[in-house]
């Protein structure tokens, strides 16, 4: 493999990490209801769970003052998952909270975002509609919060 | 010293069979869901996670529940459930200036970049009972307006860039993070460690604390820089997966104190600062915790330590209610031998005082 190759092998595995983030950090908000839902609209591939579905804990960091070293916050709740497409991909699931169903579902959907057969359908049926639906969430919330900042007027006093 | 007693067993069983059933209230009014819990008594649930140390909203509702309502007791539940699952890891820290900001206020600059934002607050209501909530009141739609899409910088960000006030001091790649969860606290101990205690310590003891603070016990002239609240996005760097995964997101509030100066012959005079994050929309424990924060930061800053929110042992020791209330709650347990034996001793003192009264002659010579 000559250098031009290597670093277009480069670019496309960084284009996939950035695609699959993208995706999973849309699936982690999503309910998994509403994952599942989607998924119904695509004829899915065989696949195994690579690792059973498992809760666990990770300890969430802040940085002093915002900005400094790093401390420890707290914990939270976790879920994992790990799935393989007969094809091979392997899918990774990780979400807040308990739901062992959800980190499998997100598995899938990650295993599906790697394979050239299925990363079209999965993102316009799956990853869209939840994006949509958790941009029109998030502006919502954003259009309440903003009436809520003040506006500042300055009243004369005296005659100036 | 407390002995095992045998006995009793059927006693405490129906005990706490009358428990659950008291719990449960009246049969006929219906009873609460978690999802009401977690909803309507947000607030509550947001404090059992802080001081619990775990942010799970599900669980901190179900020990709210489980508890009666008794706030110290559901973080003690969620405590103990938190030692029931394996560790993953840890995330990487979280980016509090990227927060999707629902409540920003300065109180030292009006015209902060990004406004001033209220959000969901308490404060300018009339703290009179409503009394259109005691049965089924609608809140009508929150008003909307265009959401700007300016950032918002963090204050401290702002008067760091003339360096008017100090640098957080940056992460040191030698030295691992301090978790007090795995190591028993010793003395001294570093800011990470402290920050960690108080995020989990409890809300009262660090309320008084930096109120003492501000009444001249260890003063430091702190004005509050910033509040936030909002989400921030969390991701962890998941080692067989190969980058940092997003998990979701998690509703932090931090406080920036800006307190009063430092410097030296070396050093051009500049503002320093206390810090304060906690779980959920927790405005009066991060207040508390960062100006506790900057107390317990008298030490290096060569200030004197005088007043007990400045002394670390004093504080770090004192902090956690769950450990506060093994110790206090562990005198209901059986003392009888103890108190048997301090009995006899007592017994023993008083006949000897009857004795020395009887004979007058005796106390004299004493004397």
């Amino acid at each position: 493999m000559n250098a031009r190759d290597k670093i277009k092998e480069g670019q496309a595995a960084s284009e996939m990490i950035v695609r699959r983030k993208a995706a999973m950090a849309v699936l982690a908000h999503a309910k998994t209801a509403e994952i599942s839902a989607h998924l119904d609209a695509i004829m899915l591939p065989p696949y195994e769970q690579l690792r059973e579905a498992e809760n666990g804990l990770v300890m969430l960091r802040g940085r002093i003052g915002g900005d400094g070293a790093p401390f420890n916050l707290g914990e939270a709740t976790v879920s994992r998952a790990a799935v393989r497409l007969g094809s091979g991909e392997i899918g990774f699931g990780y979400t807040l909270g308990r739901d062992r169903e959800k980190a499998r579902m997100i598995a899938l959907c990650d295993a599906l975002v790697q394979s050239d057969e299925f990363a079209g359908s999965v993102e316009t049926k799956v990853i869209a509609p939840l994006r949509a639906g958790l941009l029109a969430r998030r502006q919502q919330r954003a259009a309440e919060t903003a009436a809520t900042k003040v506006d500042f007027y300055t009243m004369v006093r005296g005659e100036g | 010293m407390y002995v095992a007693v045998k006995g009793g067993e059927r006693a405490i069983e129906n005990a706490h069979r009358l428990l659950a059933r008291e719990r449960r209230g009246e049969a006929d009014v219906p009873e609460i869901a978690l999802a009401q819990i977690s909803g309507q008594l947000a607030l509550a649930v947001d404090r059992v996670m802080s001081e619990g140390s775990l942010y799970d909203r599900e669980l901190a509702a179900l020990a709210i529940k489980q508890a009666r309502g008794d706030m110290i007791e559901a973080i003690f539940l969620v405590r103990a459930f938190r030692a029931t699952l394996p560790r993953f890891g840890a995330t990487e820290p979280v980016d509090t200036g990227k927060m999707q900001v629902r409540r920003r206020i300065s109180a030292i600059f009006k015209d902060i970049p990004g406004g001033q934002i209220l959000g969901p607050t308490f404060d300018y209501t009339h703290r009179l009972l409503d009394p259109q909530l005691a049965e089924g009141f609608v809140p009508d739609e929150p008003a909307v307006a265009e959401a700007s899409s300016a950032p918002t910088p963090r204050v401290t960000d702002i008067l760091g860039r003339d360096g008017l006030i100090e640098s957080s001091s940056p992460a040191s790649a030698r030295q691992a993070v301090g978790d007090l969860t795995r190591e028993p606290l010793s003395f001294p101990a570093d800011r990470d460690l402290r920050l960690q205690n108080l995020a989990r310590g409890d809300e009262g003891f660090l309320l008084a604390l930096g109120y003492s603070s501000q009444r001249g016990y260890g003063r430091n002239h702190p004005f509050a820089g910033e509040i936030r609240f909002g989400e921030v996005e969390v991701e962890f760097p998941a080692e067989e997966v190969g980058f940092a995964v997003p998990l979701g997101t998690i509703e932090l509030t931090e406080c920036q104190m800006v307190n009063q100066f430092k410097g030296s012959a070396t050093e051009a005079p500049c503002f320093t600062r206390g810090y304060g994050l906690a779980f959920g929309q927790s405005e009066r424990k991060t207040m508390s915790m960062a100006l506790v924060d900057r107390a317990l930061r008298a030490r290096e800053l060569g200030e004197e330590v005088l007043a007990p929110v400045q002394d670390e042992e004093f504080v770090m020791s004192h902090s956690d209610n769950v450990q506060a209330t093994g110790f206090v709650e562990h005198l209901k347990l059986p003392h009888y031998v103890d108190f048997q034996s301090e009995l006899g001793l007592l017994r023993k003192l008083r006949d000897e005082f009857f004795q020395a009264e009887a004979r007058p002659e005796l106390k004299e010579a004493a004397e």
